[in-house]
């Protein structure tokens, strides 16, 4: 009776355990939110808007013009970065090599690395450096624009500092993140890139995202 | 009978005094490699990577052990100023540049005892009037 008694509850102690293991994680949705307002069928109905990255153009290494509509249903990683990075660039593409390995075969991926040195990271130069890397297709853009427009986008929208300082070695202050953007161009992530260990958790993070219904696109 | 303790002992303080010598060298060793594993860190990692593995056809890794023989006697220059222009390691060509290091001699000798000893190489060590007398000849 007893045995049975211990049996039972250890059964019932799996059970949960596997239960709770199963049960999907939300990834939290950053930025600023507000709330809307509106009148729908005669009622007052409360939304909330959520940031999400507004409209861009910049050019890959392909020399193709890549824009916020070129991303539409995609979930995709950002970083800053310039080929000539003496200090965090090498650690934080060899743990994104990681990320490209991962996800280059699932489709709806994609990862851009933009150039905060637009004046000597030209179109060649940044083609040259993805082929060193060991990067080809249509995965992982390394992007290149108005230097004003990476700055902004940088610290407005993807919420990381960049800084052009000539004290520094490289010539430039930037922090290392990889910022994981949704389907609906919403932040759902920030990760130091030169630690392989937030890495691995944005692996995981990624794979969440993509088991996530799919819901209304904002823009 | 005592003549057999005799040489057994005898045997015994020769054995005792090869072994000291010997880990006065390894005690060198131990000191420049372990605080050379130190300066690797904060200096060589995030190019060159925790296992000295590089960044594909970027940045080449170190453990060749047949460039860094033929090459020892650059090697402090390498790492005191830099490095511009084409190498092969690994059979594998490298261009682009390496950023001077200010780092001391004997912090030079560390790490390039610390380097040239893992990852599959296995040199000497790499002691500091070496690695002075070597940059005294950089050019």
């Amino acid at each position: 009776m007893r045995n049975t008694l211990i049996i039972g509850f250890a059964a019932v102690l799996l059970w949960s355990a596997c239960k709770s293991g199963s049960d999907k994680k939300t990834l939290p949705i950053y930025g600023n939110r507000e709330p809307v307002t509106k009148t729908v069928d005669g009622k007052q109905v409360t939304d909330t808007i959520y940031q999400t990255i507004p409209p861009f153009k910049f050019v890959n290494q392909y020399g193709d013009s890549i824009s916020n509509k070129t991303l539409n249903g995609d979930i995709y990683v950002v970083d800053f970065f310039f080929t000539t990075c003496p200090s965090i660039c090498p650690i934080m593409h060899r743990n994104m090599l990681k990320v490209y390995e991962t996800f280059k075969n699932t489709g709806n991926f994609k990862i851009i690395s933009h150039t905060i040195d637009p004046k000597h990271d030209s179109v060649p130069v940044l083609k040259k450096y993805a082929d060193k890397l060991g990067i080809s297709g249509n995965i992982w853009w390394f992007l290149q624009g108005k230097k004003e427009d990476v700055y902004t986008i940088a610290e407005k929208n993807y919420l990381v500092a960049v800084k052009q300082d000539s004290s520094v070695s490289g010539g430039y202050i930037h922090a290392g993140y990889f910022v994981l953007i949704d389907k609906q161009k919403r932040i759902r992530g920030s990760y130091d890139g030169t630690d392989p260990k937030q890495v691995d958790e944005m692996i995981a993070d990624i794979k969440t995202l993509q088991a996530e219904p799919d819901q209304m696109i904002v823009q | 009978m005592s003549w057999k303790l005799a040489c057994s002992l005898i045997v015994f303080v020769i054995i005792l005094l090869i072994a000291a010598c010997q880990s006065e060298e390894n005690l060198e060793f131990k000191r420049y490699y372990s605080s050379g594993a130190l300066v690797y860190q904060q200096h060589c990692q995030n190019c060159h990577g925790a296992n000295g593995e590089g960044l594909s056809a970027l940045i080449p890794p170190l453990s060749d052990s047949t460039y860094l023989r033929r090459n020892l006697s650059s090697l402090p220059c390498y790492v005191k100023n830099g490095l511009k222009g084409q190498i092969t390691v690994k059979g594998k060509v490298f261009e682009g540049t390496m950023p001077a290091n200010d780092l001391s001699p004997v912090e030079i000798a560390q790490v390039l005892t610390y380097i040239c000893n893992s990852w599959g190489n296995k040199l000497s060590t790499i002691d500091e009037q070496l690695v002075q007398k070597k940059l005294a000849g950089c050019k």
